[in-house]
């Protein structure tokens, strides 16, 4: 009896034994070397799995910076938007490299053809999809360059950063957003720009895309741009350059003076989270960012308020 | 006569409407100011060789292809070009037109004017292409394919019949039905001329049961001709499809993503045999085509033959005005037209019908819950699966799409009618080829 059991382990023993130095062979011959680095890298990075830099998900985007950092020297062009200057920074850490800083985006709806600015002229019954709606019309206000409203931005967007306002029929952004890019890639009408988030979230921008002459953009919409370049005459600093009747503000420029905002004749330019004005515009200087409040988290669009 | 031919899978038999059948073909006066768009055929749009200030005649070369899959364009008014400027389209985008400003109507020297049919072909295969090019003439049911490119089939490739295209399965249109009772003698001329250039010995003309007027006159034309066949047709939507109507005719398939020319046919519209004989025998480019106003709540529906840049709010006012009730209007048939989003928009080359739409008529049911009755499936023309297509492309599953062959579809939105949970099918279908066509186009681009 005793015999029987000696040998049954000492069989399954030996077949384990002879197993093992077989896989164990295997495992060596072909073994794939991963940098070590890479799960360091992957650590440190959020884990959204968003796919704003580029690059289908957190695990595949380490492994592009540890290429880059042994070949080039250098993270250029690889960037987490969802990580920030912070991210960029531990990886340069890790990397043992010297990393740029970044500044902090956001993204900007530049359209605000509501439905009080850009009164509706058609009905549109077909699908919720902007690239449907792009493909077959102008839009229900006429404007063949503003936003179509039906959600592609918000679909787009992993974050919970952006939603419509049924009142508007725009798209808001939130504090929320990481400037993944991803609602700038769904909007059919390029309408969405990521732009430098400002301090204390102060911003101002060109919140129309429409590249018509003025008669006809401000047909569809009381808010249109109409490329008159006042602004472009009153910025010292030439952040604003006006191209096909369409101004746009470079943010690399600007200094948040609030100039163009004022002289503005369709109220085009938006300012955001800024004070509200002082009855009388005396100090129009640029104002240092340190000894201002953030006032809000909700963006202030200026024409809302004189409405 | 025995068992109508028609073509194998799927189809529908909307409601016919054809209101307009018994109207005569009238002329709509030309209009004081004639807006020319410049992309007005498939492909590259045309352009411009005059500047503003000139003075043009009705006939004269405005602008110029811009590709080869592209066709001149020319005056369809004598006067002086106002400017060369962004115009309005039906779908409310604003596009490159000309703009002239109409100074009485003096046609070009060449251009024959008199009533005479000029039966008599003198002129070769390749002369006969060359002044269908010149004369820019497009494919006149609505697709406006550049018709001298598909006369000249690629290398390798012979064409073996001609098939003209008198089905127009579209409810409502009566354009072509008017023109082959009004014009049948010069659309037989134009067929030979066009089998001359082709090459081929045998040309059927397809037209549907529903029009037996236009049936006997034809068949009372083509008596001298033995290589010419018409081929009565079952009533039955999409016949006027070019792959329906070649399993129709000669019971042929075209394979998926090829052109006719496989299969050895060349279709062509009536209307395009119309103009080919008019561009050959009389020198007249394409400058006016014939226009079906109709409507139910439209009190003179009327087939115009209007001028190419016409406003059609003038064409509404010869069929007496745009009804109260209106809800929309469509430029086309009801099944595959689009809506109108102005009334400054101009008539092309490509525009077949102006349909006014009550406003009971023209609004969506809500859309309901996908039974899976395969209603969708069992009408589908092209042998596809709606359901499961229109799943894809709103979830956004592309490959799958593109597996089961989206491309394939050609928006005849038969799928749509047949729903019984009025789902509307044929706009994620629409959808879902423009994201597999970017996905495609890039793939052949890297």
């Amino acid at each position: 009896m005793d015999n029987i059991i000696i040998i049954a382990i000492s069989a399954l023993g030996g077949l384990g034994l002879i197993a093992a130095i077989i896989l164990y062979f295997i495992a060596n011959k072909f073994k794939v070397f991963e940098d070590p680095k890479i799960d360091e890298v992957e650590e440190a990075l959020p884990s959204a799995n968003c796919g704003g830099c580029g690059f289908p998900g957190c695990r595949a985007y380490a492994e592009a910076t540890v290429k880059a950092a042994k070949e080039k020297g250098s993270l250029e062009g690889l960037n987490c938007p969802v990580g920030g200057n912070d991210v960029a920074q531990e990886l340069g850490i890790i990397l043992g490299l010297e990393v740029e800083a970044t500044e902090p985006m956001i993204a900007v709806i530049r359209c605000n053809g509501s439905h009080a600015n850009s009164p509706e002229k058609v009905d549109y019954e077909g699908v919720t999809s902007c690239a449907f709606a792009h493909a077959l019309y102008s839009g229900e206000g006429g404007c063949m360059y503003g936003c179509l409203g039906l959600g592609d931005c918000v679909d787009a967007c992993d974050f919970d950063a952006i939603h419509m306002n049924p009142e508007t029929g725009l798209p808001e952004v939130n504090l929320k957003c990481t400037a993944c890019n991803a609602c700038v890639v769904a909007c059919p009408r390029d309408i969405i720009e990521l732009r430098k988030r400002g301090p204390k979230d102060k911003r101002i921008f060109v919140s129309c895309i429409n590249k018509e002459k003025g008669a006809p953009a401000k047909k569809n919409c009381v808010v249109a741009c109409i490329g008159c370049g006042k602004c472009e005459q009153v910025c010292k600093f030439d952040a604003i350059t006006i191209d096909s009747f369409l101004a746009y503000i470079d943010f690399s420029k600007c200094t948040l003076c609030r100039k163009c905002v004022e002289v503005c004749p369709t109220n085009s330019i938006h300012e955001i989270n800024f004070k509200p004005r002082k009855p009388k515009p005396e100090n129009q200087e640029v104002l240092p960012p340190s000894s201002e409040k953030a006032i809000t988290e909700k963006p202030v669009h200026h024409n809302h308020n004189k409405e | 006569m025995g068992i109508l031919r028609t073509f194998a899978l799927g189809g529908i038999h909307p409601v016919e409407n054809k209101l307009s059948a018994n109207a005569p073909i009238e002329t709509v006066p030309v209009p004081k100011q004639a807006i020319v768009p410049l992309g007005q055929n498939l492909g590259a749009p045309s352009k411009p060789i005059v500047a503003k200030g000139d003075m043009v005649k009705v006939g004269q070369l405005l602008a110029e292809a811009g590709g080869f899959i592209s066709a001149n364009i020319h005056s369809p008014v004598s006067g002086k070009v106002l400017k060369i400027d962004n115009a309005i389209d039906g779908t409310g985008y604003k596009r490159p037109a000309i703009f002239i400003n109409v100074e009485g109507d003096e046609w070009d020297e060449s251009i024959d004017t008199s009533a005479d049919i000029v039966s008599e072909i003198t002129l070769s295969s390749k002369e006969i292409i060359d002044k269908i090019k010149d004369a820019g003439i497009v494919g006149m049911g609505g697709a406006t394919f550049p018709t001298h490119v598909k006369l000249m089939p690629p290398p390798g490739k012979t064409a073996e019949y001609l098939i003209i295209n008198g089905v127009e399965c579209e409810p409502y249109l009566t354009a072509d039905h008017r023109l082959m009772l009004e014009k049948g003698q010069e659309i037989i001329i134009g067929t030979k001329l066009m089998m001359k250039a082709l090459n081929v010995k045998k040309a059927f003309i397809g037209i549907e049961n529903n029009k037996p007027d236009a049936i006997n006159h034809i068949r009372e034309l083509v008596k001298a001709h033995d290589d010419i066949e018409v081929q009565v047709l079952k009533v039955q939507y999409p016949q006027g499809g070019e792959k329906q109507l070649i399993k129709a005719s000669v019971n042929r398939e075209v394979p998926s993503g090829k052109l006719p020319i496989e299969v050895g046919c060349v279709v062509q519209n009536v209307g395009t045999a119309f103009a080919v004989y008019e561009a050959v025998q009389k020198n007249k480019p394409l400058i006016e085509r014939v226009v079906t106003v109709t409507g139910k709540a439209v009190k003179r529906p009327s087939n115009l033959l209007a001028r190419i840049g016409t406003p059609i709010a003038a064409l509404i006012e010869m069929a007496e005005g745009l009804p109260e009730n209106t809800g929309k209007i469509i430029g086309g048939g009801p099944m595959m037209g689009k809506a109108i989003i102005s009334l400054e928009v101009t008539v092309v080359k490509g525009s077949s019908g102006i349909l006014m739409m009550k406003k009971e008529e023209s609004s969506r049911i809500v859309e309901g819950s996908c039974i899976r009755c395969s209603k969708c499936t069992y009408v589908c023309p092209m042998g596809l699966e709606p359901h499961l297509l229109s799943k894809a492309a709103k979830l956004g599953n592309y490959e799958m799409a593109e597996d089961e062959a989206i491309m394939d579809c050609m928006e005849c939105g038969s799928c749509h009618y047949a729903c019984p949970a009025s789902i509307p099918l044929l706009d994620y279908l629409r959808l879902g080829k423009l994201k597999v066509g970017q996905i495609i186009r890039n793939r052949n681009n890297k």
